[in-house]
């Protein structure tokens, strides 16, 4: 046994090989496509070190569906619920930035209650979003309980989007000038009631299984941090930027809807590593719940979409009454409205990052382009020079810190 | 603005500012549904994007994106959209290029340029000269053509399915059921232009006016609520001649026949079924009309 260990100690020397040491080349590994930890459909191929991840190549796209080429065959109001399927784990934000894009263009005025309406939902769709990701991230590294837990409350969610929009995920609940249709009270009591009770009681507790757990912290503190300067130039929005410690917000630098009224505060990390990212969306469930209590004591009563009926088709009760309610309807649901020409950029806080649209009309029914900027794309191509000397093992909580979703990647 | 959409810092003199700065690199500027845009030489894209960059604090690229004007020279638009943290405000910088100029890369900038050119390139074609990983991003390994050219078909052109016998996937001509279908929903007298086959050069008439620009809307929105003031006397209906209505019929007309009345009242309604009219003849079809 001494010899052999003399001859480890002597004869294994990287710097001095002698002959009888194989030399060790690196190899390449293929990460996915279907691996649960990539989050969908992601191929990255590694190229290792041993245990060290020398390069990342990813290939995405396998998601492709051709999103944007089908938008430009169809009206605007056909358009929206591809929306719901870019990311499906935070669909009504998706449509946020559609419908104001379009009510940009219009210079539709949207009346106060539906904006309430969609602050209040997509908030709700931010809690619902960062309940998934959070638990699957903590999955990734380890943990197997509290995503358990922080599943029902996305559940939870889940029921709250169908009993306003009939739908659990793909809602189409957003429209153009409004909301399609108005929320129950008992609902918005209901929503009262989860985030004053279940709420903080249930992700309170998955969250101190987490929070300072040993190992959760073995595997995220310190793993893939990105600067400020980095971050800025890579294009990082959302709470990856502000786990870099920029405290950049959309809902609060350029607010949108009704966020010009609300009060809640912006979480920022301090060391810009994978545990800042994923206390980031933490503290961020607390805000957002603030944000539903606002929303739902200062909700106003009235209509819940604009009254403009060459946009906002009319209740169904009027068309049994209104010769002109009824050419209205049925306007809109053949030809739909025409959109003056012109070009914007709008872009929202989805719960990822910054989600735009860029939509150019040409004064027809149909959209003439509509880019849409996907949150993940300039993170995703971060991640090679962020996994770069890390363990091939951080590559996941490094992925599931990005918080990627790839209907929305690939579109 | 009366739209809720995202407000950032307002664009008071910034365009006046960035035109001056950049000089002769601009070939075109407008503002526009409160959006700043400005089309710039290809040649001098880094320079100018570079200037942005340091000298007017837009540090970040959000997107790049492509668009296809078929009927133009330069055929397709790239266009930058940036994003400045310190001064909460958003630009876009536009330019032109066809199938075979490259566009100057702007990976040098900004690193997460690398994959929004690749996108633009797998997207339409776009060449992107000094980015050195110009592979395809979005669309299959193998695939050709750039699918969001306005004459790529919508359908494609192969589809792949799962074949048993030679147990892989294979790619073979997309087939369709139906025609694609597409409507442009345009009225032919309000600026359609249909031309029929063979007639490809006879005179058009000119269309109606295009519809309103963005930024225009808000005074068309202010002309029609104009139109629409009421009259100084309005229009009221108090007694009957403003109606137009004719007078009251008398007592007598308006006495119930009775004889009619009993004559109903006494005919059997079920048991005998009402004699049938001897069917009408039918009229020979209509002859087609000639078309003038």
């Amino acid at each position: 046994m001494a010899d052999l260990l003399e001859e480890i100690a002597h004869e294994r020397d990287a710097a001095d090989p002698t002959i009888g040491d194989t030399e060790i080349q690196n190899y390449t590994i293929n990460f996915g496509p279907q691996h649960p930890a990539a989050h969908g459909v992601l191929r990255m191929v590694m190229e290792l070190d041993g245990e060290i991840v020398e390069r990342i190549d990813c290939h995405v796209g396998l998601l492709h569906r051709g999103t944007e080429k089908l938008i430009e065959y169809k009206t605007y109001l056909q358009a929206l619920p591809y929306f719901d399927r870019l990311d499906y784990c935070s669909p009504l934000c998706m449509e946020h930035s559609y419908v104001l894009a379009i009510e940009k263009l219009l210079d539709l005025e949207v009346p106060l209650r539906a904006q309430y309406l969609r602050v209040l939902f997509a908030e709700l769709t931010r809690i619902s979003n960062h309940m998934l990701n959070i638990g699957s991230h903590v999955m990734d590294v380890g943990a197997m309980t509290p995503n358990l837990w922080v599943f029902e409350l996305r559940e939870d969610c889940m029921n709250f989007f169908e009993r306003v929009s009939g739908a659990r995920m793909h809602s189409a609940w957003f429209r153009p000038g409004g909301v399609h249709q108005d929320a129950p009270l008992k609902l918005l009591a209901d929503i009262g009631d989860w985030v004053d009770t279940r709420l903080p009681k249930l992700f309170g507790d998955a969250m101190s299984l987490v929070i300072d757990n040993r190992i959760f912290k073995q595997r995220n503190v310190d793993i893939a941090v990105v600067s400020k300067d980095d971050a800025v130039r890579w294009g990082f929005s959302g709470p990856m930027l502000r786990g870099s410690g920029i405290a950049w917000d959309l809902r609060k630098s350029q607010p949108y809807d009704v966020y010009d009224r609300m009060e809640f505060e912006v979480p920022v990390g301090t060391r810009g590593d994978c545990y800042d990212r994923f206390m980031v969306r933490v503290e961020e469930v607390y805000q957002s719940a603030k944000i539903i209590k606002q929303c739902l004591a200062e909700m106003p009563d009235g209509p819940i979409a604009s009254l403009d009926r060459k946009v906002v088709p009319p209740k169904r009760a009027e068309m049994k009454q209104s010769m002109e309610a009824l050419i209205h309807h049925f306007k809109l649901y053949t030809e739909g409205f025409h959109v003056p020409a012109g070009e914007v950029y709008v872009a929202t806080e989805s719960p990822k990052g910054e989600f735009g649209v860029y939509l150019i009309a040409d004064g027809s029914n149909k959209p003439y382009r509509c880019k849409i900027r996907p949150t993940a794309f300039s993170h995703l191509q971060a991640m090679d020079f962020m996994t770069r000397g890390h363990m091939l093992a951080d590559a996941t909580a490094i992925l599931g810190a990005i918080d990627v979703v790839f209907g929305e990647c690939d579109r | 603005m009366a739209s809720p959409a995202p407000k950032f810092a307002p664009n008071d003199g910034i365009l006046d500012t960035l035109v001056g700065a950049l000089g002769d690199a601009v070939r075109s500027s407008k503002e526009a549904v409160g959006e700043i845009a400005l089309t710039v030489d290809r040649d001098s894209l880094v320079a100018t994007l570079t200037t942005l960059r340091d000298n007017h604090a837009y540090q970040q690229l959000m997107e790049i994106a492509g668009v296809d004007y078929p009927s133009r020279p330069d055929r397709f638009e790239v266009v930058y959209c940036l994003l400045s943290l310190t001064k909460n405000h958003r630009i876009r910088v536009h330019v032109t290029t066809d199938e075979d100029s490259p566009v100057p890369s702007v990976t040098g900038l900004w690193p997460n340029a690398g994959w929004l050119e690749r996108e633009v390139f797998d997207m339409y074609g776009v060449l992107f000269a000094g980015n050195t990983d110009l592979r395809r991003i979005l669309t299959d390994y193998g695939f050709k053509g750039h699918p969001q050219r306005k004459d790529f078909p919508l359908t494609g052109y192969v589809e792949l399915r799962y074949s048993e016998t030679e147990k892989r996937v294979a790619y073979q001509p997309v087939e369709l059921a139906q025609d694609f279908r597409t409507f442009d929903f345009q009225s032919p007298w309000e600026g359609a232009e249909y031309v029929l086959p063979g007639d490809e050069k006879a005179p058009q008439e000119p269309g109606a006016p295009s519809p309103i620009k963005s930024d225009k809307a808000a005074d068309a929105k202010a002309s029609e609520s104009d139109a629409k003031a009421p009259p100084p006397t309005p229009k009221t209906t108090d007694n009957a001649s403003q109606t137009g209505a004719g007078k009251a019929t008398d007592k007598k007309a308006a006495k119930p026949v009775d004889d009619v009345d009993k004559a109903l009242k006494t005919k059997p309604a079920s048991k005998k079924p009402a004699p049938k009219k001897p069917a009408a003849k039918r009229k020979p079809a209509a002859k087609p009309k000639k078309e003038g």
